[in-house]
């Protein structure tokens, strides 16, 4: 079986952004760029797959800039097999990003696509779910452990009152949450080898998909701020302010 | 044109973020329709159709939504999406599961998490999170939509409007249940609680975190949360995670006891009305945002804590 992980690249988690003032945007000069924190996990499990002997080749795929090479290079460094880049410039939303995976999967013919559930990005936590719906195909999204049998893959989500297991026939869509597992990192000698690794580029106009946006974008703008209050000197003072400044004991 | 809300409900009853979910519709504008799918969901189907607002309620009495499974539950709402410009539900994890694959079908966008309705077709949503706010327009002829709950006041109740029967669709047979563990608790739900007090990783253990948070979340009739990091390390169950890929939440007094103040964990509780830190770290991010911060070993703190409520 083939398994094939799309992955962003995104503003470094660690990364406090700034809004720009003129709230066209968020600013993104000179900022680290790393891949989406959901999609490493995403190519961990699917190399863990491969390492178990359960799936035979793991293929990464980038819709974005140029520069999302690089993603799919830590990608072929941590060690999927080879990897394709749908170049474009754009911003590219859920539903054309889905559309454009609809149709590397017609190609590919993965059993598997695993995705991270949610961009650090925009949060939208849609593009799994879309792709499942596209292709016609079940979804095990948020999983927190993956179990692959005959023809199904046991999924466990986690889910807002606790963890729920769901089987899913294959070919299937999963979306990882934290606790899938922890990606390892790209040694130095993998590093290099991903260098070398095929890396086929294409273009969404290829897909025949038209990336046009269907949100459109209005304004960009701060959160309102807290600002920093008091700081209390004993337990006995924090709930005295509770009780009577704040009012909320 | 009409709003098709989806319920958000165990069955037996309504959660609190269908009331809430409803306010962001009421606010969009037109006749809302919520739709409870499930065997043997009377009872929730009532409790919604006492919502204040609301026009009617479409209930589909069928065991396949018994676990409310993305697969049956997306095509049963796109089955009635010609009647509607509007379909929305809680960002629960039921409605993120369901609501993209019911935008794809429409081959509509989603526009995820609102907080704000300025127009029926333009909202704010917090991107990076929440550290920047965009504001949105969609442009297609149905609107697909998540609401942020902790962003909107539950609405009240009134007098009880129609239930109407809602046919099933046919089962693709895509997915299958195999179980579930719900934490089972007495403490309020994490979404609608009033207090929270949240536990990191200085908790150091799960008897730990227990010891020491516990009694105070019961003084206090209060929800339990937690950062990542204690999830992670076995400390508390991943849903009392509270940040950006957690849950998000809004109490009106929430205490972080022992947390860093990470961006992904003041993503989901950093419109708290009051917030309380309790970290011994003088440095730490999170009293940057707290109301009260105090600078103490929580273990000498909490216990100390628990005496004085
Ligand atoms: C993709 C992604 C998603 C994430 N999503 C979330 C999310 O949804 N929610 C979330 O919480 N995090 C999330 N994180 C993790 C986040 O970045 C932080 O790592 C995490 O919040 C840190 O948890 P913490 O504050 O408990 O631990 P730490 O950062 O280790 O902080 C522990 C704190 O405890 C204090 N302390 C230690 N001992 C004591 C003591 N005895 N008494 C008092 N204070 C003490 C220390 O001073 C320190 O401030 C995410 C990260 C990524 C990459």
């Amino acid at each position: 079986m083939k398994i094939l992980v799309p992955v962003k690249r995104v503003v470094d988690f660690n990364v406090k952004i700034r809004v720009k003032p003129d709230g066209s945007g968020v600013d993104l000069q000179n900022v680290k760029m790393s891949m989406n924190p959901f999609d490493e996990i995403a190519v961990e499990e699917a190399l863990r797959l491969k390492e178990a002997g359960k799936a035979e080749e793991v293929v990464v795929v980038s819709i974005g800039p140029a520069k999302a090479e690089e993603t799919l290079r830590t990608a072929l460094a941590m060690g999927a097999d080879r990897a394709i880049l749908v170049e474009t410039d754009d911003a590219v939303e859920p539903l054309a990003i889905a559309k454009i995976l609809k149709g590397i999967v017609e190609a590919e013919s993965p059993g598997l696509v695993i995705l991270g559930k949610q961009a650090i990005d925009d949060d939208s936590n849609q593009t799994g779910q879309m792709l499942a719906a596209l292709l016609g195909w079940g979804q095990g999204t948020f999983a927190s452990k993956v179990e692959l049998a005959d023809g199904q893959v046991a999924v466990t989500r986690e889910i807002d009152g606790g963890l729920q297991t769901v089987s899913v026939r294959l070919p299937a869509v999963i979306t990882t949450d934290l606790r899938l597992n922890e990606p390892r990192y790209a040694s130095l000698p993998n590093i290099m080898k991903a260098k070398k690794k095929p890396l086929e580029k294409t273009t969404p106009a290829d897909f025949g998909v038209a990336i046009a946006a269907r949100l459109r974008i209005l304004k960009t703008e701060e959160p309102v701020r807290r600002i920093a209050g008091v700081k209390v000197g004993s337990v006995a003072e924090l709930v005295d302010k509770l009780k009577t400044e704040a009012g909320v004991l | 044109m009409a709003i098709l809300l989806l319920a958000d409900h165990d069955h037996a009853g309504l959660s609190g973020q269908t009331a809430k979910t409803l306010t962001a519709a009421l606010q969009i504008g037109g006749d809302v329709h919520i739709l409870v799918a499930g065997p043997n969901a009377r009872p929730a189907a009532e409790a919604a159709a006492r919502l204040a607002g609301v026009a009617k309620v479409l209930l589909t009495d069928s065991g396949t939504f018994e676990h409310v499974l993305a697969e049956p539950l997306a095509d049963l709402i796109v089955s009635l999406a010609p009647g509607y410009d509007t379909i929305l539900a809680a960002a629960t994890s039921t409605g993120k599961n369901v609501m993209p694959r019911v935008a794809a079908l429409l081959d509509v966008a989603q526009v995820s998490d609102i907080i704000e309705v300025l127009a029926p077709d333009i909202f704010k949503r917090p991107i990076y999170a929440g550290n920047a706010i965009q504001t949105v327009q969609t442009t297609d002829a149905i609107r697909v939509i998540t609401v942020r709950t902790a962003a909107f006041a539950a609405t009240a109740g009134g007098a009880a409007v129609p239930i109407e029967p809602v046919a099933a669709v046919a089962e693709r047979g895509l997915a299958s249940f195999v179980d579930e563990t719900a934490s089972i608790s007495d403490r309020p739900e994490l979404a609608s609680a009033r207090v929270i007090i949240s536990g990191g990783r200085a908790l150091g253990s799960l008897e730990k975190f227990n010891e020491v948070i516990l009694p105070v979340a019961d003084k206090l009739g209060a929800a339990v949360g937690a950062s990542r990091a204690a999830v992670d390390a076995g400390y508390a169950p991943n849903d009392w995670q509270v940040g950006q890929t957690g849950k998000i939440v809004a109490p009106q007094l929430y205490i972080a006891v022992g947390i860093s103040g990470a961006i992904q964990h003041l993503a989901g509780m950093k419109d708290s009305k009051v917030i309380v830190a309790i970290n011994k770290d003088v440095d730490a991010p999170i009293f940057q945002i707290a109301d009260y911060g105090l600078v103490a070993d929580l273990f000498e703190a909490l216990p100390e804590l628990e005496k004085a409520l």
